[in-house]
């Protein structure tokens, strides 16, 4: 139970709380660092995305936010409330897994290969966890599961196993899983990277729907610049674990001011 | 000379069916403690408590690495040395049923191993609770899997029920022999109890592999 090196703030007490805040986050595997010291924070209803070379931590960011794994270094916060770490006797220690549980209930994350349960329809993937976690009453959960479904415009399939769906609509059905659980902020890592170009359209348009009606938090990794441009508040271009240089889309993918970012940009839109 | 007497046959053969409903019997048995115990000894090698993972792998270890044969005697004759006196059929059932979960108790991890790392993934970003995972997202998943694995000890167990006859659980082989010791006839009481193992088995076998295709598509797995 290591706390973290370094003065790290108990709780965020700021006038101005974000809504996530990566503070000196550091990630390693063996001797590889894949996160080095990242400071990164992301407003209330901002929709942030991370673009970068295979293999610069882009996708870490998003699996550390999730807990997925534990960082090295540093403290994640969410509403100002360590995410990573826990409070005990006026020290951070490392979160216990009953802390990550309940922090996690305010973050929705979408895989790049979905991750439906298989055994599961459509309609069972988004009512078991508002079910088993919320204490939803079955009637409540299927109804939001149907309004979700509604949403992502695969209510017809609700009763379809994972395997008699299209890559696009188990994405879909991916998205609605999470956001049944009302998430605060809401985490794609790479969801259109392992579909067909076909159907791409899809599912990035139901993203858009999320950043136009709803105020979620959205941080995405993606490897659509179109997309990304066109739906992003903020750019971060991710290289060796560090932010390279970030922006407003414009600004960074019209005029990127690093070498590192010029390069990248000019390699990924000559590709396609 | 082949000397094959049907009105042998005929006199033994009621004798030696109702044994076979011991043999079932003690098959079902065992299989069932296998299937709970195996399960219990899959799950606390994948607990985060060393001592009891250890312990428990090196357990299902030894059990593997050592003749059913002998688990039964040292059960049922060490046992009294101890203060343990058990039954044959207790003592079988407990030496079987143990044996059979620590070679289930791997087929049920190697079904565990199966489900894909995305699924643990998602269930944790959904705030499942441990318990809630298992048993509703990685034992269901397990379970296509596990259960070629699970069929085949099913047949293995029945098959080894003879050696419950050592310490006289009367089981079909332990009939057969006391009807040849009667008569001094044993061609007919053993080739029967082939026959018997093998009208049971291989209907067995194949219903199971039936029902591994069935269970996937009812889940939906294809």
């Amino acid at each position: 139970m290591r706390p973290p090196t370094g003065d790290y703030p108990l709780r965020l007490e700021d006038e101005h709380i974000p809504m996530v805040r990566f503070q000196n986050v550091t990630k390693r595997y063996g001797d590889l660092v894949v996160l080095d010291s990242l400071d990164l924070d992301v407003e209330e209803g901002e929709m942030v995305t991370i673009i970068g070379p295979s293999g610069s931590g882009k996708t870490t960011v998003l699996r550390m936010l999730m807990a997925l794994e534990m960082i090295d270094d540093g403290v994640i916060y969410l509403e100002g409330e360590p995410m990573t770490h826990m409070v005990k006797n006026g020290t951070l220690i490392r979160a216990d897994k009953k802390y990550l549980r309940r922090q996690r209930l305010n973050i929705g994350m979408c895989f790049q290969h979905f991750n439906l349960f298989p055994h599961m329809t459509a309609l069972e993937n988004c009512i078991e966890a508002p079910i088993q976690v919320l204490g939803l009453s079955k009637t409540e959960a299927v109804e939001r599961a149907r309004d979700l479904l509604d949403m992502v415009g695969l209510l017809e399939k609700s009763d379809e196993h994972p395997s008699r769906l299209s890559g696009g609509q188990k994405q879909r059905v991916a998205i609605a899983r999470s956001l049944a659980m009302r998430p605060k902020v809401m985490l794609f890592d790479e969801v259109t990277s392992a579909l067909d170009p076909e159907v791409i359209g899809e599912v990035t348009q139901v993203i858009r729907k999320l950043v136009d009606k709803h105020n979620l938090t959205m941080l995405m990794v993606t490897h659509q610049m179109g997309f990304a441009r066109e739906i992003s508040d903020r750019v971060c271009f991710f290289y060796d674990g560090k932010i390279e240089e970030q922006g407003a889309p414009e600004q960074l993918f019209e005029n990127p001011e690093r070498e590192r970012t010029q390069q990248f940009l000019s390699a990924v839109l000559e590709a396609t | 000379m082949f000397d094959w007497r049907w009105e042998f046959v005929g006199d033994i053969l009621p004798r030696l069916l109702k044994a076979t409903g011991n043999t079932l019997l003690a098959a079902l048995l065992g299989y069932g403690i296998a299937v709970v115990l195996g399960l219990i000894l899959a799950l606390a090698q994948r607990t985060h408590y060393p001592l009891l993972n250890r312990t428990v792998r090196e357990f299902v270890e030894f059990i593997r690495s050592t003749p059913l044969v002998l688990q039964i005697f040292f059960v049922f004759y060490v046992g009294p040395q101890f203060g343990i006196m058990l039954s044959p059929w207790t003592a079988g059932m407990i030496a079987i049923g143990l044996h059979y979960a620590s070679y289930l108790s791997e087929v049920y991890r190697a079904g565990i191993d199966s489900v894909p790392m995305g699924q643990w993934e998602a269930a944790t970003s959904l705030s499942l609770s441990a318990a809630r995972t298992y048993s509703r997202i990685i034992i269901p998943q397990a379970i296509p899997t596990a259960f070629a694995g699970m069929g085949n000890y099913l047949v293995g167990i029945f098959k080894d029920t003879p050696m419950l006859s050592v310490i006289g659980v009367a089981e079909l082989m332990h009939t057969a022999n006391a009807i040849g010791s009667e008569h001094y006839r044993f061609l007919e009481p053993y080739t029967l109890v082939g026959l018997i193992f093998l009208a049971i088995s291989l209907p067995t076998a194949g219903a199971l592999r039936k029902a591994e295709g069935k269970i996937r598509e009812n889940m939906g797995l294809r």
